[in-house]
């Protein structure tokens, strides 16, 4: 079973998301920001993370220079999924090592299929 | 001979002398009247009455001592090649009138030169023309014949008349043109004619005395030899008489250059230099024959005569006494020849000098530069005219109030010393270039005084006094200042010794105060140009040092008035074709500021034309008005000047504005963007999910229903929340563009803060938080209420939102200013971190540790709060409670 973390502030978007990836029978972690991730990927290696840029305390970038530093995450996936919609944020993301940037607001069924491609 | 028949043939004469001008002044260009022997001839002036009958009456009482009066002249013909040939050439150069302005040019154009020489030359003429009026009467009377006749008034005075008709004479043919630089061909013409009738008849009676009287020079000699007195008539003397003769030869010497005729016949009146060539012989010729026969007239006429005859006139009493009439008559005719001429060209000197440097100068400038050339030309002949009267009638009243103590020999030499004070100026000028005009006046004037002191003031004090008293033991009885043997030189004879002692203080002072002042710029420059004439006419265009401007239109306006408009514009157009200067020259240069000097010093003098001259140019003398003037300038510069600096500065903090404001702009440009990108950030939120759940109940059929139920009132929460954000990011917009006006209206603060409460009591509620107002009292003041139950309404949410369920406590609070009212709103929550204080009123801001549950907030409710609350001019702030909370509070004005 795939493992999943879903980490956004916004608890009715998490809904959506826990939702549809427990259908496809992901193990869904969730985090409401950097930090309660950070808390999460100390004990658990997910196979892919799902993470908002734009929250408070610690904001997706830096999750993501946590991530890539921790060996054990190496093989982890993360994708951005975010509002953050300007070229310069999308190079931003990428460069700093995110597999994926998708935006919101977003398709479920699309969101689900790129995950799902990703980890194939 | 009748006293009429006399006056008649004197009529006739002087009627062939004006038709001889005329003619002369017709056919100037003629070779009759342009050649050396007229020229010679003109120069013969020199030879007067004096020459006519007081060498005789020389040669008669005190033997050779009248032939130095001609060596002098005959030594000096030679040089004329040299140092008259210069001062023709410079003459000519200037324009020069006459001696005066001569003089006064070579020291730097100086006005009170040329008067102070006009003056000396007056003092030293004036008796000398009187002299020939008492031949002309004296000899008029031995014709006549009518020595006892006295005359009563100046009316029946027949010199009176011949005077008067000399006068005619002089003025009409010395003031034809106005530029008295201009040759006088008609005066030369007829001066020429006089000079060979004198001659002639002065031979015919020597030839007549001596070998129709007598039997030749022999027989002559021979019976003079035996009279006692012949040794003295015919040797040098003794060595003091040989210091006589060499300073009478010089005196002479000085004369022929200097006195106002012969400049005005040798330097005015000459064509071409070349004419000198012949005139250094011819002129000494003319001279020796004139006195071949005085020795032997004189010895004729003391063996003829007794003692009480006066010597002077044997020419006329020996062919008398043999009642030769027509002979004396041919003799009287040349004599009154001499005079003639004498007068006529000494006068006409002397009228230009008088109105050249004298009165123009003094007085009649203004008036000139006022009016018109016609009458400008009119003024300056009528001042000639009347000079020239002036200086006949004056030389008449002389010869009436000193006419017994008149000699033809001594007043002659007086005025060759006073007329020879001029000479260490002229001749020392001319060749030495550090002669100043300071010196020249010092020189002259002291030369000058010691003259009438030793020379004019014993002849004076005689004639008034009647007694020698004041010659013979001088001034106060001191010894050492007798006029005559000043300082003990005695063994001269008066003139020479007057000579000797003007001439050396004269010469001495010259030099010495030469040599201790320089002259200023202008003078040397004139002294460059006289002293350097080889050079000269380079020289003179170029070497004024001329700081200053001038127009050509101001100087031309000035030539029209002297020279007419029609010689003005001709002269100027010569003169820019000469320096190839386009005709139109507005500028006037050094050269034509000279150029027009000289025209003008034909008409009014030298000094009077730099005047006038230098009253259209600004030269190096800048007047009080002209200094303010500039400064006013300068200041208007000054003004001007910080005029465009405060402009200057002025539009530098325009450009700082500008600059901030466009900063300013980049700044609200750059937030706005942020802005926008926060509210679009702040929109897509509640928009995803509200798309993401609705997409879920629409895709997936099998979702348990309390799921589903649970996505629709996320979709209910989130429409919710995305219609509150874009109400407040519009009311936001409003209040902070200030498109939002306030309701003001009085209300009570009490009131309002209760309807807050009570907006919020259903969620205080569902936390169980408490509520409580403190303050009982009513407080009533303007406000907009609507838009503080917004800020109240704002402020309880947060402090509900951040309150512990159950515990929470909210205090609101009112407490009354001096001009406003405080509101407090404080709550017993977890506070706000230091580092979130600061940012907590701006837009979309959101504390860093909020509840697990996402707070309801747009991110707007307090920036929302902070506007409305300026727009009432209050302030709002926050700040940490001691032990936990946090208060907000805000105060509004009354007013």
């Amino acid at each position: 079973m795939k493992k999943i973390l879903i980490v956004d502030d916004e608890p009715n978007i998490v809904m959506t998301l826990e939702y549809a990836f427990k259908k496809q029978d992901f193990e869904v972690y969730i985090a409401r920001d950097g930090s309660e991730a950070l808390k999460i990927l100390k004990k658990d290696v997910p196979d892919v993370i799902l993470l908002d840029i734009m929250m408070p305390n610690v904001d997706g970038y830096q999750t993501l220079k946590f991530i890539k530093e921790q060996a054990s995450l190496k093989n982890t996936k993360v994708v951005f999924l975010t509002a953050k919609n300007k070229a310069s944020d999308i190079e931003k993301g990428l460069k700093l090592g995110a597999d994926k940037y998708l935006l919101k607001p977003f398709s479920v069924k699309k969101i689900v299929s790129e995950i799902l491609e990703l980890l194939n | 001979m009748s006293n009429y028949s006399l006056f008649i043939i004197i009529i006739i004469y002087l009627a062939i002398l004006f038709y001889i001008a005329f003619i002369a002044e017709k056919n100037a260009k003629s070779k009759w009247v342009n050649n050396p022997y007229i020229y010679t001839l003109s120069l013969a002036v020199y030879c007067s009455a004096w020459t006519y009958y007081g060498s005789i009456g020389i040669a008669a009482n005190s033997g050779m001592q009248f032939l130095p009066i001609y060596l002098g002249p005959v030594i000096a013909a030679p040089l004329w090649i040299i140092v008259l040939r210069k001062i023709i050439r410079i003459s000519k150069q200037h324009k020069i009138s006459s001696i005066a302005d001569f003089i006064s040019l070579r020291y730097g154009n100086n006005r009170f030169i040329g008067a102070l020489v006009t003056v000396v030359c007056l003092v030293g003429i004036v008796p000398y023309i009187s002299l020939q009026l008492k031949a002309v009467s004296e000899t008029f009377e031995i014709m006549v014949d009518e020595t006892s006749y006295i005359s009563k008034s100046i009316w029946d005075d027949s010199t009176f008349y011949i005077a008067v008709l000399l006068a005619v004479f002089a003025t009409f043919f010395g003031t034809q043109a106005t530029d008295a630089s201009e040759k006088h061909r008609g005066i030369v013409a007829s001066v020429a004619f006089e000079s060979v009738l004198k001659l002639a008849f002065f031979l015919v009676i020597g030839f007549y005395v001596t070998f129709y009287l007598f039997d030749g020079t022999t027989d002559i000699y021979d019976r003079i030899s035996t009279v006692e007195s012949f040794k003295s008539l015919s040797t040098f003397g003794d060595i003091g008489n040989g210091f006589n003769w060499f300073f009478m030869i010089m005196l002479s010497f000085l004369a022929i250059f200097l006195l106002p005729r012969q400049f005005q016949v040798s330097v005015l009146e000459n064509n071409r230099e070349k004419y000198l060539k012949q005139a250094i012989w011819l002129f000494p010729l003319y001279l020796l024959l004139f006195n071949v026969f005085v020795i032997f007239i004189a010895w004729a006429g003391k063996l003829s005569f007794s003692n009480d005859v006066n010597a002077e006139y044997y020419t006329l009493l020996l062919p008398l006494q043999q009642d030769n009439t027509v002979l004396a008559l041919l003799v009287f005719l040349g004599g009154f020849s001499a005079v003639i001429s004498m007068v006529v060209v000494s006068t006409l000197a002397l009228s230009t000098m008088v109105s050249n440097n004298l009165i123009i100068p003094y007085g009649f400038l203004d008036k000139f530069s006022k009016s018109q050339p016609e009458k400008n030309a009119k003024y300056i002949k009528v001042i000639r005219r009347v000079s020239i009267f002036s200086i006949i009638i004056l030389a008449y009243f002389f010869y009436v109030s000193f006419s017994k103590a008149l000699s033809l020999y001594s007043i002659g030499l007086i005025s060759f010393v006073i007329i020879a004070q001029l000479a260490p100026s002229f001749f020392i000028g001319i060749f030495w270039n550090r002669g100043s005009s300071r010196a020249t006046k010092v020189g002259i004037i002291a030369g000058f005084l010691t003259t009438l002191y030793t020379l004019v003031l014993p002849f004076v004090m005689q004639v008034l006094t009647g007694t020698s008293e004041f010659s013979d033991y001088g001034l106060f009885h001191i010894e050492a200042l007798r006029p005559s043997a000043l300082f003990g030189i005695d063994f001269l004879s008066p003139p020479a010794h007057a000579f000797f002692w003007s001439l050396s203080i004269n010469t001495l002072l010259y030099l010495t105060v030469s040599l201790m002042f320089k002259g200023n710029y202008r003078e040397r420059n004139y002294a460059e140009m006289f002293v350097d004439s080889k050079n000269y006419a380079s020289l003179q265009d170029s070497a004024l040092v001329w700081k200053g401007e001038a127009y050509v239109s101001d100087i031309k306006n000035v030539l029209n008035r002297f020279l007419g408009e029609q010689r003005a514009q001709r002269a100027l157009s010569i003169f820019f074709t000469k320096y190839k200067l386009p005709q139109d020259t507005q500028l006037a240069d050094a050269r034509l500021i000279n150029f027009s000097e000289k025209l003008l010093t034909g008409s009014i003098g030298s000094s009077s034309a730099k005047i006038l001259i230098s009253s259209v140019v600004k030269e190096e003398q800048i007047s009080l008005v002209e200094v303010l003037k500039i400064l006013e300038e300068s200041k208007e510069t000054i003004a001007s000047n910080k005029l465009l600096k405060e402009k200057s500065d002025e539009l530098q903090h325009l450009t700082n504005r500008l600059k901030n404001a466009n900063d300013e702009l980049i700044l609200k440009d750059q937030q706005k963007d942020e802005f926008l990108d926060t509210v679009a950030h702040e929109l897509k939120t509640p928009i995803t999910g509200i798309r993401a759940a609705t997409e879920l109940i629409m895709e997936d059929a099998d979702m348990p229903a309390e799921v589903k139920a649970q996505f629709l009132s996320n979709i209910l929460q989130d429409s919710d929340r995305l219609s509150r954000l874009i109400h407040n990011i519009l009311d936001f917009e409003k209040l902070e563009t200030g498109r939002q006006e306030l309701d003001m209206r009085q209300h009570d603060i009490k009131v309002t803060i209760e309807k807050a409460i009570n907006g919020v009591s259903q969620i205080a509620a569902k936390k169980h938080i408490k509520i409580v107002t403190k303050n009982p009292h009513k407080c009533k003041l303007n406000y907009d209420e609507d838009r503080i139950i917004q800020v109240l309404t704002n402020l309880l949410s947060n402090a509900i939102k951040f309150c512990e369920p159950n515990t929470g406590r909210i205090v609101v609070d009112y407490k009354l200013g001096n001009a406003s009212i405080e509101v407090l709103v404080s709550d017993n929550g977890r506070g706000i971190s230091d580092k979130d204080i600061d940012f907590i009123f701006d837009k979309f801001y959101q504390t860093s540790d909020q509840n697990t549950i996402k707070p309801q907030g747009s991110g707007l409710g307090l920036a929302i709060s902070r506007q409305i609350i300026k727009k009432h001019h209050g302030k709002i702030w926050v700040k940490n409670n001691q032990k936990s909370g946090v208060t907000f509070g805000f105060k509004l004005p009354f007013d």
